[in-house]
């Protein structure tokens, strides 16, 4: 019988509307029970004290890339599980844009093998819509449902047939699905490496505009609202496209929407470095971008934060920027970005970090957890919120291509805790 | 005996104009000037760089920037090597990183670099002991060319406070507008430019330029036309229409350049498309100062060598400007 | 403290003496010719010209005067670097033929000489070349003297010695400063 009791953290569950010091006891892979001072009740198989530490449902990364198969050099399912516990996720959800693409049944059966033969964080395919991702024809929606998958996506590509997206959302509907999209127009993205604005006229670089975004974000919601389907807009990164979703959202369309650390963080001047690491899609925007997915973050009108955790290897990376691919690597500064950024920066509660990083990832997944009530997956992520420390250089993730490493930030995971299992602890686990 | 001090110069590269201050601008211009005199000598070399080795690392053709750099080497006496591949794609799967360290290790000095992708002599300068000189770096800089302009323009006018430049072109792929911009704007002078909104994106107004889609409402404004080369294959794609209407609306013909200034100078960087940007009467007349920039070229080239040669400062890695660091925004 | 080895007046003196020298030697003083090396060597070419004339009792047009910039010919990159500024040359007649002399202020390994005789050859072809130094502080690393010396002063490797001069300093004279660190 294996069994952990949390002791003496502060557990924070919004979709329980728990906050308090509390005790956490997981048996069997299972919340168990959730308590005042059940450490002094009894003796427990084993005990973690979490005291001054804050405990959370297990955190959901809805958005990474593993790279298997097919880019092993870059990433495996195994690296990025690892990766995930180490930054405090416990589950992630994976895009198919691997090689071959996860187009088929088979295919997210494998990277659910892969998962737990892992055994770090669960793995959850996110399974194509169109088959090889060329967005062409449906790919077999029921049959990766069957596989494992949660959610259907051509990951980076967006699917620009509008008739393609909307057969997509009507048939994702009918299995209980999610339709993720990246929202990207490519005949006003041409070949834009980076934000068009005043940095990109200054440095001579292709530019996307803001308007490549919300053109695409418009149609879709356009769709979502005529399907009634549920659409996942992924990684939205201009003021302009959180204003649509937030209309749209109060017109009651099915909507929801996720954000990056990156885009949180960081604006294009990055890349007047010309270091290609500050190369991400869809690109870093302005100041005043940045303050509105803050504010959307805030207010809600973002339901998940995700890290788009791209890995690249140094050699793909170390190249000029226009030929550079786009993406980072997040799993394992994200928790971090998020609480030094908005908790200390600006004053998020914790229950807003426990909504974005876990509650409601689970809730546009449908995925079990997110929530530390009796009879939940034991995954839970104790957090130490003040603690600083320094990102990279090294990696877990088998890539390094991270745009924050020199960053010193506060929070960060102490203990990952997997089927009732500590899947990574910061420190050396207590004995007994 | 006039000998006005000058802030000396102190960097190791030239990577372009935007980070320079109107006094390393101007020592440039003034070290050239010195240059510009030993083309007229009868031994028309000197020996500074005796000994030293400049490599041209050419991922563009361009055979008139190489051939300018190249001989202002070897007025200086340098030993001068050509790496000219006529694409920017990886070379047998070998980055840039690669190449030039590789070449590196044969004891170059001076790395003069032209490349497709912005930020290329960035990345350079970042990865090599040796000195970098950007010749060109997709639709960034090209540093020597708007010095060669700059050198040009106060040769032929004595300043650059108060006069008027017009730059006539595409603009927005245009590398020796963005360095003309900043160095005549960090001098003093006045500049527009003008073509269609398809070529000249109304942004270009943050830089600190006006922007005009009417050439003929320019002409009479101003002291200095820079015509800039039309690409003929963007012709027929949603850039213009056709090369004969552009010609119609931005070409400097001598009837249209009888609305400007009679003192006014045509500027070309070259290669000139006779009949599209520029008529033939117009590059070849009065106004005309194209063959004395191909002149100014070589001293250019050569005080920038040299120069680079003697500096020792090279910027740390670039500070992350526009990175909100960790709480600043709260 | 700056030791004083010559003040305004003596320099001065100086001068007119060296210009006295110069025309009791050279046998054709129509085609003398009188080249300053920047910096310091150029007033006082400018000097000994002004000596030449009173000494001749010649009028304002002679000697041609030239000034001579020899950064580009120097063999060390790395002392160039203290001052990279490429100033002009000025000499607007033709050296071929010439009797020149060449004007410095400080005689000392011989290297500004050297760098001073390539730049000229590159300029033409005079028919003779003399140097005229107001002081020789001795240390040569190469085989060069000078055929003028206004004032030869004992020194160590490490001491410096400052020729003053009015458009510069604000006034004209040689002091030394002893012991200094070895350059």
């Amino acid at each position: 019988m294996s069994e952990l009791l949390i002791a003496g953290g502060r557990v924070v569950d919004p979709a329980r509307g728990v906050d308090g010091r509390l005790d956490v006891l997981v048996r069997e892979g299972e919340v168990v029970a959730v308590a005042p001072d059940l450490a002094r009740g009894g003796s427990y198989e084993r005990v973690l004290d979490a005291s001054g530490l804050v405990v959370l449902p297990g955190l959901i990364d809805m958005n990474v890339q593993l790279r298997e198969p097919g880019r092993s050099a870059d990433e495996t399912i195994a690296s990025g599980a690892a990766a995930a516990v180490r930054g405090g996720f416990t589950a992630v959800a994976v895009m198919p844009n691997t090689e071959p693409a996860v187009d088929d049944e088979a295919g997210a059966e494998f990277q659910v093998l892969q998962g737990k033969r892992a055994g770090k964080a669960w793995i959850y395919p996110i399974g194509a819509v169109s088959r090889g991702l060329e967005g062409k024809a449906l790919a077999e929606l029921a049959g990766l449902k069957r596989g494992g998958a949660v959610a259907f996506s051509d990951g980076d590509r967006p699917l620009r047939s509008a008739e393609m997206l909307r057969c997509a959302l009507l048939y994702a509907k009918m299995l209980d699905r999610v339709v993720v999209q990246h929202p990207e127009d490519y005949d006003l993205a041409k070949q834009g490496v980076m934000h068009s604005g005043r940095v990109s006229t200054i440095l001579g670089l292709a530019g996307k505009s803001a308007a490549s975004e919300q053109v695409m974000v418009s149609r879709d919601l356009t769709l979502a609202e005529l399907t009634g389907a549920h659409l996942h807009l992924g990684r939205i990164s201009t003021a302009g496209s959180l204003e649509l979703i937030r209309v749209a959202k109060h017109k009651g369309v099915r909507v929801t929407c996720d954000v990056t650390p990156h885009h949180l963080s960081l604006t294009d001047e990055a890349v007047e470095s010309f270091n290609p690491c500050y190369k991400v899609d869809p690109p870093l925007r302005t100041q005043r971008d940045v303050e509105a997915l803050i504010e959307g973050v805030l207010d809600g009108t973002v339901d998940a934060i995700a890290s788009d955790h791209a890995p690249h290897s140094p050699e793909k990376k170390d190249v000029e920027f226009q030929f550079a691919p786009s993406g980072v690597i997040g799993l394992e500064t994200t928790l971090g970005v998020v609480i030094e950024h908005l908790v200390h920066g600006r004053g998020m509660p914790l229950t807003r970090l426990a909504e974005l990083l876990s509650a409601g990832p689970a809730r546009i997944l449908g995925l079990p957890g997110g929530s530390l009530a009796p009879g939940a997956p034991g995954n839970v992520t104790v957090v130490d919120v003040d603690g600083a420390w320094t990102v990279g250089p090294e990696f877990v993730s088998r890539s390094q291509n991270s745009p924050f490493v020199g960053w010193t930030l506060r929070g960060q995971a102490r203990y990952t805790v997997v089927d009732g299992q500590i899947a990574y602890a910061a420190e050396p686990a207590p004995a007994g | 005996m006039k000998e006005a001090p000058r802030a000396a110069w102190t960097r190791r590269d030239l990577l372009g104009l935007r980070e320079l201050s109107a006094e390393e601008i101007l020592s440039i211009l003034d070290a050239a000037q010195g240059f510009a005199d030993i083309s007229t000598r009868s031994i028309r070399k000197v020996p500074t760089l005796r000994g030293r080795v400049v490599v041209n690392l050419f991922f563009e053709p361009s055979t008139r920037t190489r051939l300018s750099f190249s001989l202002a080497a070897q007025r200086l006496s340098a030993d001068v090597l050509d790496f000219t591949t006529g694409s920017s794609s990886t070379v047998k799967g070998e980055t840039l990183i690669d190449t030039a360290k590789n070449i590196e290790a044969m004891g170059v000095d001076v790395f003069v670099v032209r490349h497709s992708a912005p930020g290329a002599a960035a990345i350079l300068s970042r990865n090599l002991e040796a000195a970098v000189v950007n010749a060109g770096d997709g639709a960034h800089e090209h540093p020597t060319q708007a010095l060669l302009d700059l050198y040009t323009i106060r040769q032929k006018l004595g300043r650059f406070e108060g006069l008027h430049v017009a730059i006539v072109g595409d603009i927005g792929h245009s590398r020796v507008a963005r360095s003309n911009i900043w160095g005549l704007l960090k001098l003093g002078a006045k500049v527009t430019v003008v073509g269609p909104p398809t070529l000249v994106p109304g942004r270009f107004a943050e830089l600190g330029v006006e922007v005009s889609h009417d050439l003929d409402a320019v002409l009479p404004q101003v002291d200095v036309l820079n015509m800039l080369r039309i690409q003929r294959e963007r012709q027929g794609t949603l850039n213009f229409p056709s090369s004969e209407e552009y010609t119609r609306l931005f070409g400097l013909t001598g009837e249209r350049l009888k609305r400007a200034k009679p003192e006014v100078i045509v500027m070309h960087p070259g290669p000139i498309n006779r009949g599209v940007e520029i008529a033939p009467e117009v590059a070849d007349g009065p106004n005309s100062v194209i063959l004395d920039q191909v002149a100014a070229g070589l001293a250019v080239r050569m005080a920038v060598l040299f120069l680079v040669s003697t500096g020792t400062r090279r910027d740390p890695p670039a500070q992350l400007p526009g990175v909100t660091s960790p709480g600043e925004a709260s | 403290m700056p030791e004083t080895i010559l003040d305004g007046a003596r320099l001065e003196r100086t001068i007119e003496r060296l210009a006295h020298e110069v025309v009791q030697r050279v046998e054709d003083p129509e085609g003398l010719a009188v080249i300053g090396i920047r910096r310091r060597g150029v007033p006082l070419a400018h000097k000994l010209a002004a000596a030449l004339r009173k000494d001749r009792g010649a009028d304002d047009g002679w000697p041609p005067l030239g000034v001579l910039d020899i950064t580009l010919y120097r063999d060390d990159l790395s002392m160039i670097a203290d001052q990279p500024v490429v100033r002009r040359t000025e000499i607007d007649f033709d050296l071929e033929g010439k009797h020149v002399i060449l004007v410095d202020d400080v005689l000392f390994t011989g290297r500004t000489v050297r760098a001073a005789i390539d730049a000229l050859f590159a300029l033409g072809r005079p028919a003779r070349v003399e140097l005229l130094v107001l002081v020789d502080r001795g240390h040569r690393e190469l085989p060069i003297e000078a055929g003028y010396v206004g004032e030869r002063i004992e020194t160590e490797r490490g001491d410096r010695v400052h020729v003053l001069l009015q458009e510069f300093d604000g006034r004209d004279g040689v002091e030394v400063v002893r012991g200094g660190a070895a350059q």
